[in-house]
């Protein structure tokens, strides 16, 4: 298991988003980003996945073994980016697909999968015969397939109604535990209930402005009283990060 | 979709009748439907040989403009390059009017077949090759991220994402190909040839074989819809992810 140091500066579009912002992602935990949306948490994100072009940024993400993180990263996304041409099962494996590396282990993994995802029997069905929960469920084993070290999850599951993420959120947790995993969201309830830590990203350029690590283990349900009480903290210096930041 | 075609053909066809009851215009201006129909019937065979040189010619063009257009498409997408030095020839291609380079192929090419595939071919090339190039340039920015994150080759990227998400976009340039095909090879039949719906219809109208004339441009009509319908229907079976949105439903 790895762990991640992040250390970027990040301007787009004159306007200086991180400068010398640094985070660690530790090996085998579930650090959750937090901050409200264009707080440049997603652009961070793309950054330690090596999509932003070194025009716009500056920095290092670095891991701890010290060999490059490329090809050991999974990203999942809002959107679900299933490709609607593919049945779900070549969905869910379009990774091999496109490394040219299919095989009847892969196939018979990625049927598994769905079915822990409680997806059986739609392998052989079309993305847009599901619905929106149901493709993030395709995506969320297309996520777990590539079987990486350092997975990224980018708000993924912010399109899907309450009661679907909930229990996506469930589902992701259960799988990503004991992984190294940076989770990106602009709810606060999705952070407490998912990571072991949360940072609140305030400010321009961004810094972090909280650190909250919520008692007891992911998934925390609803019902335990220290969810309540981390959401009205994270709530709180949401909305008012002035008098928040005077109190410390 | 048949009753609603039947519907619009037996309007048209009432439409027509009246008009040549209402002018009494002689048959040598306008033949009524009826006159057309016999003389389909009188001329069938006839009308049925320099129909299918049409149609040969058509079909070919067809093959032929899709198959360059989609390697132009390729070949500007593989070296980008090339694009700069190959679009103006392209443009150039498609603003020359078809009735001013149809001398000049039948010239090189002969009074047969050839030129007319020729001409069916250069405009349908165009339309093929914008749209296609427009749809592989175009594929969201997302996929091919996440194509990238997982460690995907170039040419794994075109065959899983970049070429099905153009597929659409293939389409619309297929249906103005379908479309337009026709319009080629009947010029190239006018500027001269010995066959072909195009000859035929020259050759009625100097005889005042109005009659003839009218049911070679029926035929011509008819196979051209046909044509535009079943690509169209091939289109929509091969993309079969898109979902049509109407103003109703927004």
């Amino acid at each position: 298991m790895i762990s991640v140091s992040v250390r970027v500066s990040l301007s787009y579009a004159e306007e200086c988003i991180f400068d010398d912002f640094r985070l660690t992602l530790e090996s085998g935990r579930l650090i959750c980003l937090l901050g409200k949306s264009g707080s440049g948490k997603s652009t961070l994100l793309r950054f330690i996945a090596g999509l932003v072009s070194s025009n716009i940024a500056t920095g290092k993400a670095v891991a701890s073994d010290n060999n490059p993180l490329s090809g050991r990263v999974a990203w999942m996304a809002q959107q679900d980016l299933l490709l609607p041409w593919l049945k779900v099962i070549d969905n869910v494996m379009i990774g091999s697909l496109l490394r040219g590396e299919k095989s009847k282990e892969q196939v018979e993994l990625a049927r598994c999968l769905l079915a822990r995802v409680e997806l059986n029997g739609a392998d052989q069905r079309y993305p847009h015969e599901l619905s929106g929960g149901m493709r993030q469920r395709v995506a969320l084993a297309r996520t777990l397939i590539e079987d990486r070290p350092v997975n990224l999850l980018d708000e993924p599951f912010s399109g899907l109604d309450s009661s679907t993420r909930y229990q996506l959120q469930d589902l992701a947790c259960t799988m990503l535990s004991n992984r190294t995993t940076l989770l990106v969201t602009h709810d606060p309830l999705e952070a407490v209930r998912m990571a072991d830590s949360i940072y609140v990203l305030s400010g321009r350029p961004a810094t972090v402005a909280q650190r909250i690590d919520p008692p007891g283990v992911p998934p925390r349900q609803l019902s335990d009283v220290n969810v309540s009480n981390a959401y009205a903290e994270l709530m709180n210096q949401l909305v008012h990060p002035e008098s928040a930041d005077n109190v410390d | 979709m048949w009753i609603k075609s039947l519907v619009i053909i037996t309007g048209l066809v009432t439409i027509w009748q009246i008009i040549v009851w209402v002018t009494g215009a002689p048959p040598f201006i306008v033949p009524a439907p009826l006159e057309v129909a016999i003389a389909l019937v009188a001329n069938f065979s006839l009308i049925g040989f320099h129909a299918s040189v049409t149609i040969v010619e058509i079909v070919a063009g067809l093959l032929l403009g899709c198959s360059i257009g989609i390697g132009s498409a390729w070949l500007i997408l593989q070296f980008q390059p090339v694009r700069a030095w190959f679009l103006p020839i392209l443009v150039a291609s498609q603003a020359l009017p078809v009735f001013a380079i149809a001398p000049v192929l039948m010239l090189w090419l002969g009074f047969g077949m050839a030129s007319k595939i020729a001409m069916a071919t250069l405009i349908i090339y165009f339309p093929v090759t914008a749209a296609l190039y427009d749809g592989l340039r175009n594929t969201d920015a997302s996929w091919i991220d996440m194509a990238r994150i997982m460690g995907a080759s170039k040419h794994t990227v075109l065959k899983f994402i970049r070429l099905p998400a153009a597929l659409p976009s293939l389409g619309s340039g297929l249906r103005i190909a379908a479309a337009v095909a026709p319009i080629g090879a009947v010029v190239g039949e006018w500027v001269g040839s010995s066959s072909g719906l195009g000859y035929l219809m020259l050759h009625a109208n100097a005889r005042s074989q109005i009659d003839l004339m009218f049911a070679a441009l029926i035929v011509l009509a008819g196979f051209a819809v046909l044509l535009y319908f079943s690509i169209d229907l091939l289109i929509k079976k091969t993309v079969f992810w898109q979902t049509e949105t109407t103003l109703e439903a927004s």
